[in-house]
C-alpha cells in the first residue's frame, strides 16, 4: 500500500514545476501548457483523496475539472489566435498595450 | 513492492517530462512532453482504482486538448522561437517564489490525516463496476454541477468561434500588410 503522502508530494512537485513555467516562460502557448500541469496536479490530489477516503466525490470533481480545462483550453487558444492575428506575436512581454 | 515500483516509475517520468516541458526551446517538443506526462498520469489513476478517469484522461486530455494545442503551436514561427529567449528577464524571483510554494505544500501535507471512510469501498465499487458507480454519483448527487458544466462548455464553444472568427475585410488588410504589392480588389 502506497502512503498517501507520496501522492501529495508528487502533486506538490508537479504543481510547483507548472507554477515556475507559468511565471517564467515568454511564450503564451507554453504558459497555457503549464496551467494544464497545475490542473493535473490538483486532479492527482483529488483522485488520491478519493481512493484513500473510499468516496467517489474526488473523482466526480476531477471529471468536472477535466471538462473546465477543455473549455479553458478552447477559450485561451482562441485568445492566442486573435492576439497573433492583431499583433503578430505570442510573447507575453511584448504585449504591453491596452489599446492597440 | 510491484505497486510501489510502478508508482516510482510513473512519478519519475512525470517529474522529468514536466521539467522538460518548461525547459524545451521548441513548443512542439513541449507539447509532446506533456503528452507523455498525461499517459503516465493515466497510469497513476489506474493505480488509484479510477479506471474511468484514466480513460477520460487519455481521450480528452491527450486526444482532444493536446491536438488543439498542436494546431495553435503551428501558427507560431518555430524558427524564430528557437532563436529568441525562452524565459523572461526576472526568472530568478519566479524560481524563489515557486520554491517557497513547494516548501509550503510539502510542510502542509505532513500534517494530513485521513478522515473516516466513505461508503464507496473497493468492494462496493467492484460489485456494480466503476463507470456505473461514478455515473450514479454524477447523475444523482451532482446533477446541478453537471448542468453547470454543460453551460460552461456551451459558452466555451460560442466564445471559441467568436474569438477565432476572421472578418473578410480584416483578412484582406492583413494580406496587404504582409504583401504590399497586392492591389485593392474593387470587386469584393
Amino acid at each position: 500500500m502506497i502512503p498517501v503522502s507520496w501522492y501529495l508530494s508528487l502533486s506538490g512537485i508537479l504543481f510547483c514545476i507548472g507554477l515556475y513555467g507559468f511565471l517564467t516562460r515568454r511564450n503564451v502557448i507554453v504558459m497555457f501548457l503549464c496551467i494544464e500541469l497545475m490542473l493535473n496536479a490538483a486532479n492527482l490530489n483529488f483522485v488520491a483523496f478519493s481512493h484513500y477516503l473510499s468516496d467517489l466525490r474526488g473523482q466526480v470533481l476531477t471529471f468536472f475539472i477535466i471538462a473546465v480545462a477543455a473549455a479553458e483550453a478552447a477559450i485561451g487558444l482562441g485568445i492566442v489566435m486573435a492576439l497573433y492575428r492583431n499583433k503578430q506575436t505570442v510573447y507575453s512581454d511584448e504585449i504591453n498595450e491596452l489599446k492597440g | 513492492m510491484l505497486i510501489k515500483s510502478i508508482f516510482l516509475y510513473c512519478a519519475l517520468v512525470i517529474i522529468t517530462t514536466a521539467i522538460l516541458t518548461v525547459r524545451f526551446r521548441n513548443p512542439v517538443h513541449s507539447v509532446l512532453a506533456v503528452l507523455v506526462l498525461f499517459f503516465h498520469m493515466a497510469g497513476l489513476y489506474l493505480l488509484l482504482n479510477a479506471e474511468f478517469l484514466a480513460a477520460v484522461q487519455v481521450i480528452v486530455y491527450a486526444g482532444a486538448i493536446l491536438v488543439l494545442y498542436l494546431f495553435v503551436v503551428f501558427l507560431v514561427n518555430v524558427k524564430k522561437e528557437i532563436k529568441t529567449d525562452r524565459f523572461i528577464a526576472s526568472y530568478k524571483i519566479a524560481a524563489i517564489c515557486s520554491f517557497l510554494v513547494f516548501v509550503l505544500l510539502i510542510a502542509g501535507s505532513r500534517s494530513f490525516l485521513i478522515g473516516p471512510s466513505g461508503k464507496w469501498t473497493i468492494e462496493a465499487v467492484n460489485r456494480i463496476t466503476h463507470t456505473k458507480a461514478i455515473g450514479s454519483e454524477i447523475f444523482s448527487t451532482y446533477v446541478l454541477p453537471f448542468e453547470i458544466v454543460a453551460l460552461i462548455l456551451l459558452v466555451a464553444v460560442i466564445g471559441g468561434i467568436l474569438l477565432a472568427k476572421q472578418d473578410k475585410q480584416e483578412d484582406f488588410s492583413i494580406h496587404k500588410k504582409r504583401f504590399p504589392q497586392l492591389k485593392e480588389d474593387n470587386s469584393a
